[in-house]
């Protein structure tokens, strides 16, 4: 492929990558924002060019040791639930936007510590953004098939930089405020992580099932190679033992390296993203890792005696088989990988470099006194060319010392010296006593093994192995401390944070720290505890006034933006507006707002500028502490015990209401008896008065009238019956005498002595029997009943020449019964509450009711006695009763009924 | 011949009392419920109307409401003959503008002996 032609698809790609940014900040909706798997997604910014091309290198060449890099983060990931969770919640309410504020907040705020960690995280960082160049450009020309360009302007791998670094700097420094989430350059990071997995599935396949005649097939021939079988174990303990320090060096790496702490813990949207991405991060480092195996081993066979970098098989293989369709996804594939590392990392370096470093030793004067507009210019100015600079060292960096190295290397030795921050990091958010001074000997101490021990040979010696003097004589000084057993790496890992972690145990048991380390301590390790007023738990002394800190804040938020705070601060804390002087909440409070635009550190020493603080001794501090987490939990107690007895109020009001409304409901059902009772004797006495008084009655009237004292006494005794039973049933003085019925049988039963009715109104009556079989467990009388009780009530709201419909059926081991009428619907509020025995529809006070309400009560409890359910639908046209009981089990309630 | 109309959804209530008022020499008009008093009092200005409170359709009350807004049935006595026997249901009634009301059951005799008394 020519190399305008892959220009254009890389361009066409960047497009792409803006338009999606563009998108997901303009757009903003919820898919992106609350989207687990944009975060999950997001961190697999972890895998770089390293893990892209680097690991089948490492396959190829030394076997087994690809793994660890994708083994150790594996193995960690579960623990983030706890740890980082506890992070999010520390950035969270100290608006922390980098590993450098998170890790020196902690010990005491400090400037200098703050620095030394920004140099650290350069120092790892820019050669490893110079390996993601070397292999954006050495990809390039491998794919069009050029020869490397030792002049810059005609290598293309500087205007791809070159458009990096403008994407970054637009994307990445549209927030003044750094502890604000990037949606935009995030949703561009997920999409590049599944195109990059998506490509190294497609080639594995090719390489797999195209080039191969499948996994074993690569398995088999490969194993004949001579060092198959040592490429492939773990050559004893000496093997694993290299083998368990990679892990552990990686398993370090994911918590630590400042791109992982930005898309973990910065871009954090909810901590329950965490939960999602505890399994899809590993699963999707698993699919990578499948796929490494058969890549690298299949070249190999491919290339095997051939003079190739075994690093770049992946574009090799396709290339070799003339597929450029496959060679130019697994090129964007890599440049994915190479671009999101680039832009993450030159942003959080470049938010660390600008707030550690450059403000803080450099323009915070000029920053105290401008204006908000010139400031928020200034800071994303600063920002700006930070993202620039670093891409230029990185990329010098590259031209200059990395151009011979492998890409594995590189990155292994950014993996240890970002370590060095390990025992400071860990021991932030566990250990209590962690002091600073301990923290920065362990740092220095640490960096040193690391820079002796392996940048100046890596670096140094590969670009002048002639390079003598004081280096060479440290450097062979490691001699010394040579472990036999362990590869270079892993023994300068070993080495370094031993001593490294030693120091600072030893120098933070033995010397007493300051008060301000000791105060962010207690925030750190109990941040559960202060989560929600954190501002309360940090201490202060002095004097400061509301005013003077309000105008150091209106230069950097201006003025709505401080007002529109200190409206939430003052409410939050029920703050009279017109306090002049400050308390130590608000002088954290103030910080906090100015964390995000220039760092922790810059913000302490802006604030500081106008307060005047009094001295404070460490153990008062720790007096004070003790009494406000005592106070703390206190108020939890008491905020605890108040919320106890507010739900007991609510409870008892609820369960008064409710007996009020069934107060009501029962007078009503009285009324609605007493008038039912009241209507049957009403016509009974008429009848009887006029046959008693009357001598002269034509005999068929008098026939009439003395019928319908018979029926109306009938009609009496049943209601009253039905009263009696109701009672019964619900007392569970009734017992249901369950047994195999045939369920067709017993409603050919219940519906004949009712099919006189139906007929009299020419309703049409349909059934549907959709069973396999028609024995089921039930109580046939009760079922005879229940069956009547619902053609009762359809009868009475069907139309004349309306339908009935009865569907028996089965499903998921019950038995089903739906009876559809049509006629008018019941009203929605009424559909649940027709069976209670009391209830009385709104209007029927006055409207006549149609029945006592009895039939359904009575319907709903003998199904509950069979451990069933009912429910009334307003469907289509009319009205469905649905009934379903369990088919079998009911066995076991026999002779028993449910007490309501 | 006194005109009266009565309106009750229990067919076998409406029985007797339709016999007995016959016997007694009214012009007996039947309805079901409110709706189909309404209905005959289109064409004609009864004496009397008995009126059940729970119909379907049309209630007692909403049917005394139409009665007391027409002019012309301003001698028409309309006695209410219900089986809600609440206080505040009676005195409801007898505010709205009823004559009379009687609460089920009630003795034919009697009702006839007050009606009879409405008229002097």
């Amino acid at each position: 492929m020519n190399s305008f032609a892959l220009f254009s698809v890389v361009l066409f790609y960047l497009a792409l990558l803006f338009l999606v940014a563009h998108l997901a900040e303009k757009k903003r909706s919820k898919l992106w924002i609350n989207n687990p798997y944009i975060y999950a997604l997001s961190l697999a910014v972890y895998c770089t060019a390293w893990t892209y091309y680097g690991s089948i290198g490492v396959a190829a060449t030394s076997g087994l040791n690809y793994l660890p890099i994708y083994i150790g983060p594996i193995m960690i990931i579960p623990a983030w639930i706890y740890i980082n969770t506890r992070i999010v919640r520390i950035s969270r309410v100290n608006k922390i936007s980098s590993l450098a504020d998170f890790i020196s907040l902690r010990y005491g705020n400090s400037r200098s510590l703050s620095a030394i960690i920004t140099v650290v995280c350069l120092l790892a960082i820019v050669p490893y953004i110079g390996l993601q160049i070397k292999a954006i450009s050495e990809t390039f020309h491998l794919v069009t098939e050029t020869p490397m360009s030792k002049d810059i302007l005609t290598d293309n791998a500087t205007f791809v930089v070159v458009l990096i670094a403008l994407f970054s700097s637009y994307y990445g420094t549209r927030y003044v405020d750094a502890s604000e989430k990037r949606l935009g350059i995030i949703s561009a990071i997920a999409l590049e992580s599944f195109l990059k997995l998506f490509f190294i599935i497609i080639l594995g396949f090719f390489v797999i099932y195209y080039v191969f005649d499948g996994f074993s097939d690569i398995y088999e021939k490969a194993s004949r190679f001579k060092d198959f079988k040592e490429k492939n174990t773990f050559n004893g303990i000496e093997g694993a033992l290299n083998w368990m320090v990679l892990c552990m060096i990686s398993a370090t790496a994911i918590c630590i390296l400042p791109r992982q702490f930005h898309t973990a813990i910065i871009e954090n949207r909810q901590e329950k993203h965490i939960k999602t991405a505890i399994w899809f991060f590993p699963l999707y480092l698993l699919i990578f890792t499948v796929f490494i195996f058969p890549i690298a081993w299949g070249g190999r066979l491919i290339f095997e005696g051939q003079k190739v970098n075994p690093e770049f098989y992946s574009i090799l293989i396709p290339q070799h088989f003339d597929n450029t369709l496959i060679t130019v996804l697994v090129f964007l594939g890599g440049l994915s990988s190479c671009i999101s590392m680039i832009i993450i990392s030159a942003i959080t370096l470049s938010i660390m470099l600008s707030n550690n470093l450059i403000i803080p030793y450099g323009l915070l004067g000029k920053l105290k006194s401008e204006n908000e507009e010139q400031n928020t210019r200034s800071i994303t100015n600063i920002r700006k060319f930070s993202i620039f600079a670093l891409i230029i060292m990185a990329f010098a960096f590259y031209k200059y010392f990395i151009l011979k190295t492998s890409l594995d290397s590189v990155g292994l030795i950014s993996f240890v010296v970002i370590a060095q921050l390990a025992p400071a990091f860990f021991g932030a958010i566990f250990w209590r006593r962690g002091s600073y001074k301990g923290a920065v000997a362990g740092l220095a101490a640490g960096l040193a093994i690391c820079y002796f021990g392996l940048i100046i040979p890596q670096y140094y010696f590969s670009y002048n192995q002639e390079f003598k003097g004081v280096l060479r004589v440290l450097y062979d000084a490691f001699g010394f401390f040579t472990i036999p057993y362990l590869g270079r790496i892993p023994q300068i890992f070993f080495w370094s944070l031993l001593v490294n972690t030693g120091l600072f145990t030893i120098i933070s048991v033995s010397i007493k720290g300051n008060y301000r380390e000791r105060n962010f301590a207690e925030l750190y390790v109990d941040i559960d505890k202060y989560i929600q007023n954190h501002e309360n738990a940090f201490i202060w002394r002095g004097t400061a006034y509301v005013s003077d800190i309000k105008n150091i804040l209106e230069r950097f938020l201006g003025k709505n933006k401080t007002e529109q705070a200190l409206r939430i601060f003052n409410l939050k804390y029920n703050i009279d507006s017109q306090t002049e002087t400050a308390d130590s909440r608000f002088i954290k409070f103030s910080e906090n707002l100015l964390a995000g635009r220039i760092g922790t550190a810059s913000a302490k020493i802006l604030i500081e500028g106008v307060t005047k603080e009094d001295k404070i001794s460490l153990k008062e501090v720790l007096n004070i502490l003790e009494e406000s987490k005592e106070n703390i939990s206190l108020n939890k107690k008491l905020t605890e015990q108040s919320e106890e007895l507010q739900k007991l109020s609510d409870d008892l009001r609820t369960a008064n209401e409710s007996l009020i409304v069934k107060d009501r409901q029962k007078d009503d059902f009285l009324d609605s008896v007493a008038h039912e009772l009241r209507t049957p004797i009403t016509a009974i006495r008429s009848a009887g008065e006029i046959l008693a008084d009357d001598d002269e009655i034509p005999f068929e009237i008098k026939q009439e009238f003395l019928n319908n004292i018979v029926t109306e006494s009938d009609r009496l005794s049943e209601i009253i019956n039905d009263i009696l039973y109701l009672d019964k049933l619900q007392h569970g003085e009734i017992s249901l005498h369950i047994k195999e019925n045939n369920i067709i049988e017993t409603y050919k039963k219940a519906l004949n002595p009712i099919l006189h009715l139906i007929q009299q109104k020419n309703i049409h009556l349909s059934e549907v029997n959709l069973l396999n079989q028609f024995i089921f467990d039930y109580d046939e009388a009760r079922m005879i009943q229940l069956f009547q009780n619902i053609w009762g009530n359809a009868l009475k709201f069907t139309d004349d020449q309306g339908t009935i419909q009865t569907k028996i059926f089965e499903k998921d081991n019950q038995l089903f019964i739906s009876i559809f009428n049509t006629g008018k619907h019941i009203p929605e509020e009424d559909l649940e509450m027709i069976f209670d025995k009391f209830y009385q529809s709104k209007n029927q006070n006055i409207l006549k009711p149609t029945g006592s309400g009895l039939g359904l009560a009575i319907s709903k409890k003998i199904v509950q006695a069979h451990k069933g359910n009912i429910k009334a639908e307003n469907s289509g046209l009319g009205v469905t009763f649905t009934i379903n009981i369990p088919k079998k089990n009911i066995k076991e309630i026999k002779n028993e009924v449910e007490h309501a | 011949m006194r005109k009266i109309i009565i309106a009750d959804d229990e067919h076998k209530i409406l029985m007797s009392l339709e016999y007995s008022f016959k016997k007694n020499g009214y012009d007996v008009y039947i309805a079901r419920d409110g709706t189909e008093v309404l209905d005959f009092l289109k064409t004609m200005v009864p004496d009397v109307i008995l009126l059940d409170i729970m119909m379907s359709n049309l209630d007692g009350y909403s049917t005394l409401d139409l009665i007391r807004q027409d002019e012309k049935l301003n001698d028409t006595k309309v006695i209410f003959l219900s089986a809600k026997n609440n206080p505040k249901d009676i005195e409801k009634g007898l505010e709205m503008g009823a004559d009379a009301y009687i609460t089920k059951p009630y003795s034919i005799k009697k009702l006839m002996q007050q009606i009879e008394e409405m008229f002097g």
